[in-house]
């Protein structure tokens, strides 16, 4: 903790990206939190940019947003810009986390509680 | 420096699904989350994995260097980008309720890259190191300013002094009911004892009436 900056990795240029202003879907991006579950409603199409279509292939099954985030190795706020494109081309279904002002919830603990039980 | 002028974004492929074993039910509704937060190299990331039903997974995130928007700022090129990682597991806990692990190290400055990494979570689990007890104390000040419930998990190392828990307690400034308990992150049962005591401590905040 004495010198942070040597745990952070040099950012590889190939690595970053540019988004341009005025890309659409912010709002959707802004809602769309590390556990948002995302699920495909549309195939693949060849003439997609092939992140979009990694993401319809990946979440033929619920996936969160940090999941894919993993598997195509790009950074969140990419991640979120691919996914929020998707989402207003209604391509996937996005499933919100628990909204905070409902926590805690006591059934929602318990379920928990439950289902570590059987860890 | 290689930027595309277009919106593209710039990835290494091929892309990789999910492995047939981690994929979720397509029940699967709603998702959970719990902060492992740190210090350096005081054991989230085994933690983590001692829990998690996947293999730990990573998500990044970049920093500009000033701090900036990249949006904000048209001369990108100028500037020089960090890349910081966060190891994630997962625990399926029913058919449509999953739980969610994020690792994060202390500094406030990293939470902020991931936007909104305590909104809507659970809680937390302070996992500390008794011979850097003082890392914690910023991360549980942050914490306590946010009104995000959590408890204490020490981990034992074989060369950390082991205190009574009412010193600690002391040490950390804790109020009485925070729980502090021990832990070996390595050990899968010690881990889900920790998520436990987290779980039962915000089942008493649903309860502020209990005797
Ligand atoms: N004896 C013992 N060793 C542990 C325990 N937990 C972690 N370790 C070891 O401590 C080292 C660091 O653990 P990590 O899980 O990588 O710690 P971290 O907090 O994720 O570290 P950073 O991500 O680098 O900040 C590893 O070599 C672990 O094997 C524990 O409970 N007991
Ligand atoms: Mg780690």
């Amino acid at each position: 903790m004495s010198d942070p900056d040597q745990e952070w990795d040099e950012g590889d240029p190939e690595r970053l990206y540019v988004i341009t202003r005025g890309r659409g879907g912010l709002s959707q991006r802004a809602a769309l939190d590390l556990v948002t579950l995302i699920v495909a409603r549309a195939e693949p199409h060849p003439s997609m940019q092939p992140e979009h279509a990694a993401i319809l292939r990946m979440c033929h099954y619920p996936l969160s947003v940090a999941e894919v985030s993993a598997y195509l190795r790009l950074p969140m706020s990419a991640t979120t810009v691919l996914i929020a494109d998707l989402l207003a081309d209604k391509r996937v279904e996005a499933r919100a986390p628990v909204p905070k002002a409902l926590l805690p919830d006591r059934a929602l603990i318990e379920a928990v509680m439950h289902g570590l039980q059987k860890l | 420096m290689d930027f595309k002028s277009s919106d593209t974004v710039v990835a290494p492929g091929p892309f990789a699904g999910p492995r047939s074993e981690d994929i979720l039910p397509a029940s699967a509704a709603t998702a959970v989350k719990v902060v492992i937060v740190g210090g350096f190299g005081v054991g989230k990331t085994t933690l983590v994995g001692a829990v998690s039903e996947i293999r730990p997974l990573t998500t990044e995130e970049t920093m500009t260097q000033a701090g900036a928007d990249v949006d904000d700022n048209a001369g990108v090129e100028r500037k020089t980008a960090t890349t910081v990682a966060m190891d994630f597991g997962r625990i399926s806990i029913n058919d449509e309720l999953v739980l969610y692990l994020f690792g994060t190290p202390g500094q406030q400055r990293f939470w902020f890259l991931w936007n909104g990494l305590f909104e809507g979570a659970l809680g937390a689990v302070v996992l500390v190191d008794t011979r850097r007890l003082e890392v914690s104390f910023d991360v549980i000040g942050r914490l306590e300013e946010r009104g995000v419930p959590f408890v204490v998990a020490v981990n034992t190392f074989p060369e950390s002094p082991s205190y009574p828990v009412e010193e600690l307690r002391a040490a950390l400034d804790l109020p009485a009911e925070v729980p502090i308990v021990g832990c070996d992150a390595r050990r899968r049962e010690s881990g889900r004892d920790v998520l436990m005591s987290l779980m039962r401590y915000l089942y008493s905040l649903t309860n502020p009436e209990r005797p």
